[in-house]
This record gives structure tokens, C-alpha cells and sequence, in this order.
């Protein structure tokens, strides 16, 4: 079964979404997430959905859950790169995603992430 | 239905007689468009009529619209009135284009039958009943073709009125004029994401001065689009709000908290230009 990579840098766990999501997958990567921001004792996730074309109300709850899962854990989680089809579909199915900071691209991810632990006073 | 009865044959197959009759009525009828269409052409589509009616009255089924008989009147007629409902007849005058055949016909059905009123009502009938079908058939097409305009002028329009504009970098404006409705949201907020994406702006300001009125459904659109923004990573302002709209906006009930108003485009701007200053410069757009 293919798997989610998910990539450390510093403090904060780096996860891209290249393949088309399924639901196994995507809880899978729920499970793997929690489990290496415990290990890693990683302060932020950044999630990049630039290549996902298609969600369901299914995956729309799965970030907003990986988010919540993240933030009991003290880590913050930005999503960043999602496609202008994705952000329509989600609004129309009444997920706006409270809670989930987003960015643009990784780079502003990245900065938001800096900022957001900078002003939580942990470096 | 009994084939055609002889009498109603013989009137139509008198085309040069029935012809110059029915030209006359229409040209000296009011409802005449001299300044639309000439009389050569109305001589020859009036003759092709003739024609087509003809042939499928021979069959001695009476008109529908899908029976394989009709289908060459049919054809007919839906380009006739195509054509008429483009070129600017009223109803009335296309309806009539039909509807004036009646009183020639029926001249000539008279002369044949003056001395049988039995068979001269039922070749009336039968003449009667196929033209009115005829004719509320070329209204429905008229009706139609009207639709398919007004159709093509609102599609021209939503694509006129969603313009995206570049304030600053990494600032877009979206003035919105007109009453928003889902069709044009579903444009405006296409626009506004696709732009945000060309750009990477991370500011976005909504400006309606130009939406005459904002009801539930209004706002629910706009809070649909700046909600869209937000998950690209964008912050909407909103501008614009004129006061009786303020007005309208809290006796309504809408929740505008989470998101940043402003009365004017300019007081939107300075407040984007310091947030996106604040971000400092290694936060620059790419």
C-alpha cells in the first residue's frame, strides 16, 4: 500500500499530497502524522495540497482533523497551495475549514509557521 | 383522418392564384415590415410555405410537431421565425406570417364550395385547425429563439463585470457592480481565486459600491468568496458599505465579524498596505 511521505525540517514535519487521496490514505496519513509530531517533537506541519484536484466532504474533514489532532499536540498546521476548484468545492459543501491556517505557497507556509512559533515564544 | 378532401387539394394546388392573394393580404396588413424584409423575400418564403404545406396536408395527417409528414414545414417555420425573432418582428408579426393564409385559402375554399355548406365547414375545419397549430407552433419557436438571445446577453455580461485589478503588489481589488446572484458569484469568486493564484496577492479587497442592495443572500455570497480566499491564503477586506447597507446588513442579522469592513476603497487600501507591509520583507509575494 503506497504511503504519504512525511519529511522533517527543523522543527516542523513537512507533508506533500501528490497522489490522488483516498480515504484509507488519508486516515492512514492521520495516523502516521500524530505519531511522528510526538516523536519528532515537532512544533508546526505544513500540508501542501497543490496537487489535489479533487476532495470530497470526506477529505475536507480529514485536514480539518489532522489540524485539530495537531493542535492538542501544541503543533500548528498551515495548508498551503490550494487549488482555486478545491477552495470552491469546500466552500460549497459548507467546510470552511475554521481553525486551518492556510498560505498561498510553501514559502509563505514556511514564514507563517516561523512567525506563528516566534510569537509563541519557542524557538 | 380522411386524406385530403379535393376541394382543399384543388385550393392549394392553385398556387399562383392562392399565392398573389395571400401576398396582397400581407403586404397591405399592418402588421407588414416593409422596413424589414422585402417583397421578393416574402414572396418566395410565402411560395415555399405553400409547397411544404402542401405536400404534408396530402398525407391527411393533421399537424404535430413530431410526426415525420410535418418535419419539412417544421423546419420551415423554425427558421423562418429564427430569423424573424432576430431581425426584430414583434410576436404579433411573425404569428401572422401563418395566420394570414387563412382568409386566402378560405376565399378559394368558398368559391369551390358555395353550394355545399356540409363539406365547405369541413374543409374549413381542417384547413383551420392545421394552421392555428402551425401557427402557435412558430410563436414557440419565436419565444424560444428570444430566450437563446437573452441567454447569450447574460453570459456577455458576467464576463464583463468581474474584473480582478492589481492595486499593489500582492493587493488585489474586486469592485463589484450589480446585484450579485449564485450564477455570478460562482464568477466573481473563479476570478478572484485564479487571480490570487497568478499573483500570489495575499490580500484581497471586496468593494461594493456599485451592489445596489445586500440581502441574506447577498452576504451569504460574499462571505462564500472571502471564506474561498481564505483557504487559498488570502484575507478579503470588504469596502464599500454604504450606510443604509450597514443598516440593512445588521437588522438582517448577517455575521460580518470575522471579517475586516471598511467604509471606502481607500481606507480598505491603507489597511492592506500596512498589513502586507508588517509582513516584512522576506515575506514578499513571489
Amino acid at each position: 500500500m503506497d504511503k504519504i511521505p512525511i519529511l522533517r525540517m527543523g522543527r516542523f514535519l513537512l507533508v506533500t499530497i501528490q497522489v490522488d487521496m483516498h480515504d484509507r490514505l488519508a486516515l492512514q496519513l492521520q495516523d502516521d502524522l500524530t505519531q511522528r509530531i510526538v516523536r519528532d517533537r515537532a512544533h508546526g506541519v505544513l500540508i501542501d495540497i497543490s496537487s489535489l484536484e479533487v476532495v470530497d466532504s470526506f477529505m475536507g474533514r480529514m485536514i480539518s482533523n489532522i489540524a485539530a489532532t495537531a493542535r492538542v499536540l501544541d503543533a500548528e498546521t498551515v495548508v498551503v497551495g490550494m487549488q482555486p476548484a478545491v477552495a470552491i468545492t469546500l466552500v460549497e459543501l459548507g467546510l470552511s475549514l475554521e481553525g486551518v491556517r492556510t498560505a498561498l505557497n510553501v514559502d509563505k507556509g514556511m514564514a507563517l509557521l516561523r512567525e506563528q512559533v516566534a510569537a509563541a515564544g519557542r524557538t | 383522418m380522411p386524406p385530403l378532401s379535393p376541394p382543399l387539394e384543388r385550393a392549394l394546388s392553385n398556387e399562383q392564384e392562392l399565392l398573389a392573394d395571400w401576398l396582397k393580404v400581407q403586404v397591405s396588413a399592418s402588421t407588414m415590415r416593409a422596413d424589414l424584409i422585402s417583397e421578393h423575400d416574402l414572396r418566395e418564403q410565402s411560395r415555399e410555405f405553400i409547397t411544404h404545406l402542401r405536400n404534408a396536408m396530402r398525407s391527411g395527417i393533421a399537424f404535430a410537431p413530431t410526426s415525420e409528414v410535418w418535419a419539412p414545414v417544421c423546419e420551415f417555420l423554425r427558421q423562418l421565425s429564427r430569423e424573424r425573432a432576430h431581425h426584430g418582428f414583434s410576436p404579433t408579426e411573425t404569428a401572422t406570417f401563418v395566420l394570414s393564409l387563412k382568409q386566402p385559402l378560405f376565399d378559394q375554399l368558398r368559391v369551390q364550395l358555395s353550394g355545399d355548406s356540409g363539406a365547405l365547414m369541413d374543409s374549413l375545419w381542417t384547413a383551420n385547425t392545421n394552421l392555428d397549430r402551425l401557427a402557435l407552433f412558430t410563436m414557440e419557436v419565436f419565444v424560444k429563439s428570444r430566450e437563446e438571445v437573452i441567454t447569450r446577453q447574460q453570459q456577455e455580461l458576467l464576463e464583463l463585470s468581474t474584473p480582478v485589478v492589481e492595486l499593489w503588489q500582492g493587493i488585489l481589488a474586486l469592485p463589484l457592480i450589480g446585484t450579485l446572484d449564485s450564477a455570478r458569484t460562482q464568477v466573481v469568486m473563479e476570478t478572484l481565486l485564479q487571480a490570487i493564484v497568478r499573483t500570489g496577492a495575499s490580500i484581497a479587497i471586496i468593494d461594493i459600491t456599485g451592489v445596489p442592495t445586500v440581502d441574506t443572500l447577498v452576504a451569504q455570497h460574499l462571505l462564500k468568496t472571502v471564506a474561498a480566499a481564505r483557504l487559498m491564503g488570502a484575507d478579503c477586506i470588504i469596502s464599500g458599505i454604504r450606510p443604509q447597507i450597514a443598516q440593512t446588513i445588521v437588522h438582517l442579522g448577517v455575521n460580518l465579524a470575522d471579517v475586516t469592513t471598511k467604509a471606502t476603497l481607500a481606507d480598505a487600501f491603507t489597511v492592506a498596505l500596512r498589513r502586507a507591509g508588517a509582513q516584512g520583507p522576506g515575506a514578499t509575494p513571489l
